[in-house]
């Protein structure tokens, strides 16, 4: 009846995770009680739950991404510790089966539950507006890429409370991830959260791609859209070219674990590389997923705040695109050790070498831009410089990666680990949390603290370097990743020194915490009343902070590149414009309830109860099938209403 | 060919530039509709490319099992191709009536189509099962579970158009042929006749090139 499900899925002879596990239920049911006592399920039904506006499910994807990265930081911390205490005869406070866990769920959680929804949320909340139109091109469909992201980010939590996690790495690579060595449901959790999830991204793929090419506005030829635009352009198209690909080869994983056939067992004629090749095949545009919109990024808030247009713009898109052409082509640099060969080693690790190009025409269109600009340094563009220089480090690290006898000594080492570290937080994370401190008076209305900002930005900055720059000298010395235990006691000061890091940047995520805090009880004083805090170039300066559902009264005429910088130049007509009756797609309670079932589904497949899986995967269909019936999505708001609200602001 | 305006143009936007594709403003539903359904049934595509992909890698490992030249029956192999490649035939009649506003032509040509596809999954589901039973199912070797995955997959994208049909067929009769039905419509066919291309891939390439080997 319930499958593989008992009592004994609940962890209570191991006290750390079922403690863990008893403070996030406490927590979530807190939420839910002051919920429920203050009486804001109605509003929150109704503008959150069932928005498909793309500024709120952007702030939902971004409050996921955060929340995550809180989950995904006690796992680096407790990772840390161990390191730093299980040195030669001490033990550590972690059994290796839990450690394990621990480095597999970090890894899943910060790439497929941290960064990517930051990076989506960020495009959901931006591309939009930059492009001057009032919603994505499938609004109800973006609202469902949402709530199935979320539905993988709670299956994948749910694991520390009922059974546990992988204890494969991120990667999940077979045969360790087979059903021969994994035989319990910790793999399942892995494949089926990453899977749903991963549904999600693609939709959110297909819902960009279609709305950068056919959704602008009137006279924003390619050429003039943002650069951020263009990043997220390429950054989805990757995503339609490289997550069918994770799809693929999950897929045969959970057939080789569910119906006993032999993609990659050692048996019967598997083929464990071919898994290998196909994740990377993926992989590797994944990272670049995640870091093309955080070049995006880092492009508007360079020129933002150095007073001046992106320097040599073109070359910025061509580089955007080369990388986006070139990350398919480099994959095999994750493996250089399967023994393909000197000859395809060679291709690849020139491959990888010739990839840092368009990044370093990026760098010095960075540094171009800031050169005898009016630079003001506040938060975001902190990040930005700071993205700079740490990116540098970790691109030419990476260069010295891609060299494959260098990486015969250092694969597999915590050089590497330094090495991707210093490419996602130096790169991604900062991307982001620029790009949170830029846009964050657009979505609410008000600044954040700079004070807050600016301390976050150097615990961040100084945390992250005290972190991981051991950890390159620890690779050099031969220190392999994922050790539960320490043999080398000489390794001991430089492990401290990671972890007095990973308490640094822990002061920087409660700094972020508090610059919230401190942003929210002050709002009054820091209202944004023009709707343009930073004197932006861009589209999305030129409406109201927040803006109205639909965007813009009138679809903005773009001229140039930097449309809203032109507009302040040559000045507004002093007439009001003729409003005309704005179509607004409904909300749709579609995409809640599908993740829903989505997510019993999950969980039924994930423990085999059969019965309730086919359950929820009849309900999830016929919900598509009942949403899919309706021929009037939209409503429409009145021209004279939009006239008084416009008259309002 | 007949266009049918589907949707209200925007009066402002100054017809003259090709909407959505240079600085014409945004491009009308019925273009953005099937676009990022296109796009949809691209990254399809590479979904089973990568099934090919592990096919071709697996191909020869048959751990002592049987091979392909010794299962496949390329007659009923045949049939079934043929049954695929006219159902897209009536599709294309179906999408050609339903532009013209021909519900009842329409009609005959989803209920043809219809017929042709199950045909095609029928013959499918009987030679999957004569396989099984003779103990070549997909978990007897690495190159039968890539077969029963990429032809299966195929198949699962049969069956579930089928279910797609229906239903955009009670759509039609329940709320005729407005926009937003022809739009579906639009998509179904482009989906289906996706099916046909990657079909005429399994087709080559597993069963012709297995027969071969």
């Amino acid at each position: 009846m319930l499958g593989r499900l008992s009592w004994a899925a609940i962890p209570l002879n191991e006290p750390l995770p079922l403690i863990a596990g008893a403070a996030v239920v406490i927590v979530i049911l807190a939420v839910l009680l002051t919920i429920t006592v203050k009486g804001w399920w109605p509003y929150l039904w109704r503008e959150w739950i069932t928005s498909v506006d793309h500024k709120r499910i952007g702030v939902m994807y971004v409050v996921l991404g955060l929340v995550m990265l809180l989950r995904g930081y006690a796992d680096a911390i407790m990772m840390r510790t161990q390191q730093a205490i299980a040195i030669g005869d001490a033990q550590g406070y972690l059994p290796p089966g839990h450690y394990d866990q621990i480095f597999s769920a970090h890894g899943s959680i910060m790439i497929f539950f941290v960064a990517m929804p930051l990076v989506i949320g960020l495009m959901n909340f931006a591309v939009p507006l930059q492009l001057g139109v009032r919603d994505v091109a499938f609004p109800v469909l973006n609202s469902v890429s949402f709530w199935l992201t979320a539905t993988g980010a709670l299956l994948i939590n749910l694991s520390l409370v009922i059974g546990n996690f992988a204890r494969t790495g991120w990667m999940g690579y077979p045969p360790l991830s087979g059903l021969a060595f994994s035989p319990d449901v910790g793999v399942d959790y892995y494949l089926w959260s990453l899977q749903i999830s991963g549904i999600g991204t693609l939709l959110t793929g297909v819902n960009f791609v279609t709305t950068i090419l056919k959704l602008r506005a009137p006279g924003m030829t390619y050429f003039r859209m943002p650069v951020f635009c263009w990043t997220a352009l390429a950054a989805n198209l990757l995503i339609i070219a490289a997550f069918p690909i994770l799809t693929a080869t999950f897929v045969m994983l959970l057939l080789d674990r569910y119906l006993g056939m032999h993609f990659f067992t050692n048996d019967a004629g598997g083929n464990q590389m071919m898994y290998v090749n196909l994740f990377w095949a993926w992989g590797h545009p994944e990272v670049y997923i995640l870091i093309l919109p955080a070049f995006g990024i880092f492009a508007e808030v360079v020129a933002a705040f150095s007073g001046k247009g992106l320097f040599s713009y073109r070359s910025m898109v061509w580089a955007t695109l080369g990388i986006c052409i070139l990350s398919f082509m480099v994959w095999l640099h994750h493996f250089f050790t399967m023994g393909a060969g000197a000859d395809v080693n060679a291709f690849f690790g020139i491959m990888s070498s010739i990839i840092a190009v368009p990044t370093g025409v990026k760098v010095f269109n960075w540094l171009f831009t800031m050169f005898r600009g009016r630079i003001v340094f506040r938060t975001p563009m902190l990040f930005a410089v700071g993205f700079i220089v740490t990116f540098v480090i970790g691109g030419l690290t990476g260069v010295l990666l891609a060299v494959p006898p260098v990486d015969f000594v250092l694969h597999n080492s915590t050089f590497l680990v330094a090495h991707f570290h210093n490419v996602i937080i130096g790169g991604v994370v900062f991307g982001a949390l620029a790009g949170i401190n830029y846009w964050f008076p657009k979505a609410f209305g008000f600044t954040l603290d700079e004070r807050f900002g600016h301390a976050s930005f150097w615990c961040w900055l100084i945390g992250f370097y005290l972190a991981f720059t051991p950890l390159y000298a620890l690779g050099l010395m031969g220190m392999t990743r994922r050790l539960e235990h320490i043999p080398d006691p000489s390794w001991r000061p430089l492990l401290l020194v990671a972890e007095a890091g990973a308490i640094v940047i822990f002061c920087g995520i409660l700094c972020q915490i508090a610059q919230l805090y401190v942003s929210i009880r002050t709002r009054e004083r820091r209202l944004d009343l023009t709707g343009d805090p930073w004197n932006g170039r861009t589209l999305e300066w030129s409406t109201s902070s927040p803006p109205p559902a639909y965007n813009f009264a009138v679809l903005p005429r773009v001229e140039t590149i930097d449309a809203f910088w032109h507009m302040k130049r040559v000045g507004r007509p002093p007439v009001e414009p003729a409003y005309e009756a704005i179509e607004m797609p409904r909300n749709s309670p579609a995409g809640f309830i599908i993740a829903f079932f989505a997510t019993i589904m999950g969980f039924s497949l994930i423990w085999q109860i059969w019965w309730l899986a086919i359950l929820g995967f009849l309900a999830a269909a016929t919900v598509v099938l009942i949403a899919g019936w309706s021929t009037e999505r939209e409503h429409e708001i009145p021209a004279d209403r939009i006239a008084q609200m416009e008259r309002a602001r | 060919m007949t266009t049918v305006a589907i949707d209200r143009i925007p009066t402002s936007v100054p017809t003259e530039l090709a909407r959505g594709r240079g600085g014409g403003g945004p491009a009308s539903k019925r273009v953005v509709v099937a676009y990022g359904f296109w796009i949809f049934i691209l990254s399809d595509m590479v979904m089973f490319s990568a099934l090919f992909a592990a096919y071709a890698v697996l191909r020869d490992n048959t751990a002592g099992g049987p091979t392909g030249a010794e299962l496949f029956n390329l007659r009923n192999v045949f049939i079934e191709t043929m049954c695929l490649l006219f159902s897209s035939y009536t599709c294309g009649l179906g999408a050609l009536s339903a532009e013209r506003r021909q519900p009842g032509r329409f009609l005959i040509f989803a209920v043809l189509t219809f017929v042709l596809g199950a045909a095609f999954l029928f013959i499918e589901v009987s030679e999957f099962a004569r396989m099984v039973e003779k103990g070549a199912g997909p978990s007897r070797s690495a190159f039968l579970s890539a077969f029963f995955t990429l032809v299966g997959t195929h198949g699962i994208h049969v069956a579930s158009g089928l279910v797609a049909l229906i239903y955009l067929g009670g759509q039609m009769i329940a709320n005729g042929l407005r926009a937003a039905v022809l739009r579906r419509l639009l998509c179904w066919s482009l989906f289906w006749h996706a099916l046909d291309i990657v079909w005429v891939g399994v087709f080559t390439l597993v069963y012709l090139m297995g027969d071969w080997h």
